[in-house]
Order: structure tokens, then sequence, then C-alpha cells
């Protein structure tokens, strides 16, 4: 039966990716000289559970490009070989070898195999300097997948077997896919006419098959469904080179319809029977012959783009279970609706809260599973450090904290990228050389470390170096030469370092000669808002910078407090609220330069007028009769005054960029319960808009607030 | 006011017509009033037809964003024609008329933006071969979104590249701060 095993493909690939990631790690921490058993046994595994699949899929120059690696391994698990640093080396190198194959296979394209086939020869070298060590037990099994063979199969069916649902014409067929096929039919068994049970099979077959890469396996899968319905028997022609044109099938059903003649028939059967057999006979010896033509075409391109997850089981049970809890709820609100009277109106209103408890919970358990950890983001970073240390000639040691924080995978798959290019950037314009570091009076060995945790609502990814810092007097220069600052303008540290993160900065040249970075951060940026995020740089002079990128938990729902400023609605993220209350005047102080303090117990917090910082027009009335708002990001505090609050409740975000474009101080916006627009305010936004409004441009606001006049 | 089902009656003659491949082709316009003058658009751009309602304003935008509205769970940003071509604004009335438009922006994604009008017109079916092009209007801020003119009559079409009008709001906005 014909199985089509393209739709198994995503799945091979989806664990030779995951192996390869096995191997790399593995590799990695693999020191020269080590024994250490469970390790390599981990990378033989993973090596061999890749060879496997490949064989099974057929994809033969993957499964023999891994069989080499597979038996460096192998002797390394026997400790017939030591580790060597060259040998892990080649090994790295053959894992991205086979995961550039493995991933132009996904895609469909053609292979360029030059690359592995010089790989291959290194393993071979490898393989043959301790020979007397070396038996490479293996070395059978490979052979088998690839020299031409030529196999003389005998296949007689039980008389019952089509009525199991198997068609010998299709195990031919599907044998005529393997290679040149040469079809015998043998008729000994066939009764005589009036004799025959249409529902029985009576023939028998001989078959020789040759062709490359065709292995037992392959065969005995073929006949693996009717193993117990017929007798099979599979020799191997030695040598014997079995050649026939194109015309020889039919000739030997010609000769088999001749033979046929004197065999099955010892009683007279009259003549209008034979004609009739003998065409089912040829009908069913040409069959080979037609498939020859037609095979080729035959293979399906099957797009393989879907997308899959894998989800921790227990996240599927406890989805299983609120599932049931929902049912039950929704089972008990319908026998409720039932029997209504007066008196069950407190019932309907517990049952009502239920149901929303097992809403939100259900709704969060879904949300958990597009959850992953973030150590598939951060995996490739040692490799990544361990090659530019090479490249760069630096010692850097690459620490990660915090490999279990779980993220959105749509925004771990993005979050590649600028990660890449961030770690990238600190070895390579961050870090000294260790001649450098020991002159500075630095340990010799460098650090980067890679942080992820939570904080309120948000993930938080920060990249620390310990290198050498931005400098500042050169950024300023270089700002002022790319006019994106004035000559002249006083800028304080923190914006001055900003300013590598604004478009335009720089081009790759110009800055490789600078020793801050900034090599299309604002790339970065741009990725990293693209997904509600932000990117913030903080730095000293010679003890290293920080990039810190602040991401949302979740793209599509956010737990909202709905607030009036003026006569709109605007939502605030609940989890960056910390308190609010009602406005006095009396702790309002005015400082120097228009910042407004609010006095909250000890503390004295800047207060941000939305309805200015969003351009509204001022309604009349005191000012005061309002509330404030105390919202906390990266620890700072500032106190939002609102008009009003209204009510608190979960709203899925839209993107306001998917029509329009991005606005500065949302995240996005939203539909409330009667159809109308609310927008998202972004915490983070409106922190530096508020800085902004303090220190630099008064006439942004003064603008904005014209605008609305009309 | 024309209904959708006109519309996709219309555009079926649209396609009908088109693909007799005579070497010109002819398009179909949907033409709308802003201030007393008669413009077009590319009827296959045109999503529907709705009347004004009140939007929900976005902050720090530029005057003829009018703000975002709600088209059935779309978040559609609404630009005020008039002001976008900088002719005097007008009173919103039971007649004023938003054009739902699918385009695309300069990295070929698709949106969908809504353009307020004073009233729709007519649709015409034009021959490209028939339209001229506009005379050189290098200040007026219009002058950029016109794909060329077309005479019925004695009236004079203007027609609008609706993609040029909303991809450059970009730019526009950045030019505005």
């Amino acid at each position: 039966m014909a199985v089509d095993i393209s739709q198994f493909h995503e799945m091979f690939f989806e664990e030779s990716f995951e192996g390869l990631e096995v191997m790399e790690n593995g590799l990695l921490n693999l020191p020269p000289g080590s024994s250490d058993i469970e390790l390599i046994n981990d990378i033989f595994r993973a090596a061999h559970s890749i060879k496997g699949g490949a064989g099974t899929f057929g994809f033969n120059e993957v499964s023999e490009f891994t069989h080499d690696l597979e038996t460096l391994m192998d002797l390394m698990r026997e400790g017939k070989y030591s580790v060597t640093s060259e040998a892990v080396e080649l090994m790295l190198q053959a894992v991205d070898c086979l995961r550039h194959m493995l991933t132009e296979l996904k895609d469909k394209r053609p292979i360029d195999y030059s690359n592995a086939s010089e790989i291959s020869k290194h393993f071979k070298l490898i393989l043959e300097k301790p020979e007397s060590t070396a038996p490479e037990p293996e070395q059978v099994s490979a052979t088998n997948d690839t020299e031409c063979k030529s196999w003389r199969i005998g296949f007689k069916p039980n008389p019952e077997m089509l009525q199991t649902g198997n068609e010998p014409y299709r195990i031919i067929r599907e044998l005529g896919e393997l290679g040149c096929l040469v079809v015998h039919v043998l008729l000994d068994d066939l009764p005589s006419y009036d004799l025959i049970d249409p529902c029985e099979c009576y023939l028998a077959w001989q078959l020789d098959l040759s062709g490359e890469a065709v292995s037992r396996d392959a065969i005995d899968e073929i006949f693996e469904w009717v193993i117990d319905d017929a007798e099979i028997g599979v020799e191997e022609l030695s040598g014997a080179k079995i050649s026939i044109s194109q015309e020889a099938p039919a000739q030997h059903s010609d000769d088999s319809k001749e033979s046929n003649n004197p065999l099955p028939e010892p009683t007279a059967v009259s003549g209008e029977v034979l004609p009739t057999s003998a065409v089912a006979i040829n009908s069913e010896a040409s069959i080979p012959r037609s498939l020859e033509t037609t095979k080729p075409k035959a293979e399906p391109a099957r797009g393989g783009d879907s997308k899959s997850i894998r989800v921790n089981i227990e996240k599927v049970d406890a989805l299983i279970n609120m599932v049931g809890e929902m049912v039950i709820t929704q089972s008990m609100l319908c026998q409720l609706s039932k029997e209504y009277n007066e008196e069950s109106h407190n019932e309907l209103v517990s049952g009502l809260a239920q149901l929303e408890a097992n809403t939100r919970e259900l709704q969060e358990s879904v949300m958990s599973l597009r959850m992953m950890p973030i150590s598939f983001a951060f995996n490739r970073f040692p490799r990544l450090v361990r090659d530019l240390n090479r490249q760069l000639e630096k010692d850097v040691e690459l620490v990660l904290h915090g490999e279990q924080t779980e993220l959105d995978k749509t925004v771990m798959e993005k979050l590649g990228d600028p990660l890449t290019h961030l770690v990238r950037n600190a070895m390579d314009h961050g870090m000294e050389t260790p001649q450098e570091r020991l002159e500075q009076g630095k340990p010799e060995k460098g650090k980067i470390e890679l942080k992820a945790f939570y904080e309120g609502g948000a993930v938080v990814i920060q990249i620390c170096d310990d290198g050498k810092g931005l400098d500042d007097k050169k950024i300023q220069a270089k700002a002022i030469s790319n006019s994106l600052i004035q000559e002249g303008e006083v800028l304080s540290r923190e914006e001055i370092q900003d300013l590598i993160l604004r478009p335009g900065f720089s081009t790759a040249d110009e800055v490789s000669d600078l020793s801050g970075r900034g090599v299309g951060l604002d790339v970065v940026k741009q990725n990293i808002r693209a997904l509600n995020g932000s990117l913030d740089v903080q730095s000293k002079e010679n003890s290293g910078t920080t990039f810190t990128i602040r991401l949302p938990l979740t793209l599509a729902i956010v737990d909202g407090q709905l607030i009036r400023v003026e006569d709109s609605v605007y939502i605030l993220p609940l989890t960056a609220i910390s308190e609010s209350l009602q406005l006095e005047e009396k702790n309002i102080n005015t400082v120097a330069g228009g910042v407004d303090l609010y006095r909250i117990r000890d503390e004295n917090i800047p207060v941000v007028h939305l309805n200015a910082l969003f351009g509204h027009d001022k309604a009349e009335g005191s000012e005061y009769a309002k509330m404030l708002v105390v919202v906390e990001s990266n620890e700072r505090k500032i106190g939002l005054v609102v008009d009003e609050l209204l009510d608190q409740q979960q709203v899925v975000i839209k993107s306001l960029e998917a029509n329009y474009q991005g606005v500065e101080g949302l995240s996005g916006a939203t539909i409330l319960g009667d159809g109308t627009v609310a927008l998202i305010c972004d915490i983070h936004d409106i922190f530096t808009m508020s800085a902004g409004q303090y220190q630099l441009s008064f006439d942004k606001i003064f603008q904005s607030g014209h605008n609305y006049a009309a | 006011m024309i209904t959708q089902n006109e519309i996709s009656r219309e555009e079926q003659q649209e396609f009908s017509s088109s693909s007799e491949n005579t070497g010109e082709t002819t398009k179909q316009y949907l033409t709308f009033f802003l201030d007393g003058e008669e413009y077009g658009v590319d009827i296959l751009g045109v999503q529907e037809i709705r009347g004004w309602e009140k939007t929900t304003i976005l902050p720090n935008s530029p005057n003829h964003i009018k703000g975002v509205i709600n088209l059935r769970g779309t978040i559609v940003p609404i630009t005020d024609l008039r002001e976008r071509f900088c002719l005097e604004s007008k009173e919103y009335g039971p007649l004023t008329v938003v054009i739902v438009l699918n385009i695309c922006d300069s990295s070929s994604n698709k949106k969908v933006v809504g353009i307020v009008v004073d009233a729709v017109s007519d649709v015409y079916d034009i021959s490209s071969t028939k339209i001229k092009s506009s005379p050189e209007i290098e200040q007026q801020v219009s002058g950029e979104f016109i794909e060329g003119l077309f005479n019925v009559d004695e009236k004079m079409l203007i027609l609008l590249d609706i993609n040029r009008l909303l991809v450059s709001e970009a730019q526009y906005s950045e030019v505005a701060q």
C-alpha cells in the first residue's frame, strides 16, 4: 500500500534540527581529552537518529554524510579515539553542513554537496589515521544503501490475500519505483475457468529487481503488509547484472501466455476461456512497463510550510480539565435557565461568575501553550561566541541566566536576529582583546551575560558585557556630523547613548573606526518595536555596556485599566499601575523648569498630564478634580493625571501598524464592548515622551496642541 | 449612493471588458465630490462606502488624520481628504461619506484605510488611452497623487492614485513634525 510519507517530512525535519542542536550543544561542552561517556552518547544518539530518519525518508546523502560523523562518535564512545579539538571542530562543521543540507531539503532546493564531500574527506582521513583501532564497524550497513544491486524476489500470495484488502498490483508497482523491474508471471496454480473464484488470487510472480540504492530493507518494507499472506523469498543476485531492454516485460508475458497453454489445464477447456485469461495475464504482466513511464512524475509537491509547536503534556492535561469544568458550568447554567425564577437569580449570578473564571483560566492556559522557554533563543549563542572568539582573537565567556523564562513563540522567533546582532556587536565592538584588557587592569577573560527575567507584565532580556563601553564624545561628534543633533546642544549621558539607536546614526563603514557600536542598531530597535517591545542602552566607560530589551509577555491580550482623558478612553496595562489616588492640589509642588512633583508618602514623583501629552484640548473646569495613576517602568515612577478611572477589563490588542503606522505613546488599540475603539498606552513610551516634554522639546507639545485646536 | 452589490456587479463587467485585451485597458472609476471638484479612484480599490461615524482620535497625529474606527474588528484610520489636500474643511453632515479603500504601501503590505469625502457621485468607464496626464503642479500638495485627468462632456475628472495618496502618509507626518 502506498503511504504518502511526505506528510511525515515536517516531523523529520523538526526532529533533526532538534537533534542538531543537541549535537552542537554537546560538542561545545566537550573539552579535548574528555571521556564524558554520557555526553558522547547524547551526541551519538542524536546523530544516529538523524541518520536513521534520513535513511527512512530517502535522503540518502544526509544519511551517508551523517554516517561518517556517527562512526567517529562511535569510536570515541568506545574509547578508541580520543576527543581532540580538531575532531570537535570538524564535527561542528559537519553539524553546520547538515543543517544546511536539511534546510535545503526542507525548502526543496537542490543541495550543493561540495562542502559536504570536503568534510567527508576529512572524516575519512581522521578515521583512517588510527587504522589499527578503527575497524569501521558500520561500514557494512552503509554500503548496503548505495551499490547497484540485483534481487530476485519470489512472490506467491495466498489465495485469500485479495480478501484482506491487499493488491499485488500495487506491490509490484511500488517495487517498480525502486529500480528496473522485470516481472514473470507464474501461472502454475491457475485453475480451469469454471473453477475460478474471482475473490481469490491464483497467480504468483518472479520479480527481478535491479537498481542503485535498492536495499533489502526497502524491499522488505514493501512486502511488510503482506508478509503473513504470502510466500516471499528474496535473494540477492550477486554480480549478475540484469540489463533488460524495455520490451522485456512484454516478451516475458508472451512467453508465459504460451507456456500457460499446456500447464494449468489438464482437462479440456473450451477455446473461449483461454483468450480471456490470457488477456488478464497480459495486462498484469505489462504493468511494470507502463509504470516505468509514469513513475518519475509521481512525486507530490506538498508545501512543507505548516508550523507546529511542542507542548508539555501537563499543559494539555490542564487544558482538558478546564474544558471539563467549563462544560459543567455551562450545563449548570443551562439547567438554571430552564427553571429560572426570581429566587434563582443569585445562583445565576454566581454561575456566570464561575463561567467567567473558567473562561479566564482557559484563556490563560491556551496562551501558555504558545509560551516556550527562552533557552530556544539563547541556545545558539554559546556557539556564536565560541566562533567569534576564534575569529576575533578574543577571550570571552558567555554566561546565561534565566533560560527558563517563558516567552511567546512568535516573539521568540522574531527575537533571534536582533539578539544575534546585539551579541555580535558586543563581541566585535564592545570587547577588548585580552592584551588590552590586561592593560586596563581587567581580568583577561571577558564576560558577556545574557539574562532573561520577568518584570511586571513584561519579559526583560539583557545583554551585558564588561567591555570598554560607549565613547560619548565620539558618538556626539558622529551625531553632529550626521546632523542628528546640533552643535553645542547639551545632552545628558543617557540621551547621547540613545543616539546610537537612532536611524541614520551610522553606516557600517563609518562605525568600524568609532569605538562605540551602532551598526544598524536602529534596525534592531525597529524589530523590537514591531513586537511592542523597547530597547535601551546603558553604558559606563571602561566597565561595559548593557542593552535592555523589554517585551510584552504575550502579544495578544492585556489586563487593562480603562481611563478617561477629556472625552477619550485610553487603556493602561494593569501590570504597570502601582496605585491610583484622588489628586490633591496641596500635594503638588512645581519645581523650576516646569516639572510638577506630587508627594505620596515620602516620595516625590513627577506628574504627567496625559491630556497635554496626547494633545487633547483642555476642557474647562478645575484641573485638580482628577485622579492620579502612578505607573512604574524601569524602577521609575510617574503619576499620570487622568479625568476618571473606568472599568478594568481584559482587552485584545490590535495593531495600529496594520493599517496605519505606529503612534508614539501607544502600543496598540482595542475594541470595547460598545464597538468603539480605545487606544492602549505604552507606559515605557510615555516615560520617554514625558522626559522629552520636560527637557527637550516643548514645541512638539505645542504643535500637537495646535493640531487639535481644529 | 452605490451599494455593495452594484459595485461587485460592475467589477465583473470591468473584468470582462479588460479581458478583451485590445491594447488599451478600460478601468472603472468611482467618483466623488470634494470642494466642488469631482475626483475619481480605481473602483477595484474600493472596499465599501459608509456614512461618517465618530472616530477615536489618535494623539499627536497630523490634522487630516481624523482618528480610527472599528470596521468589523479591524482598526481603520480615517483621513479627511479635504484637509489632506489643504482645502477648507467642512462640517460633517449626513451626506458626508467615508470611502473605505484597499491599498498597498511601499513595502506592498495591504492596508485598509478610509477617506472622508463630501459625497459620492458616479461610476465611469475610462479607457487608459483617454487619460490625460496632469500638467505640472509642483507647488500643490495634491499634485503628486494625481494619476491623470479625464474629460467627460463638460466636466473634468481628477483621477487619483490611491496607493500614492496614503503611502506618502508616513513621509508627510514626518515633515509635519
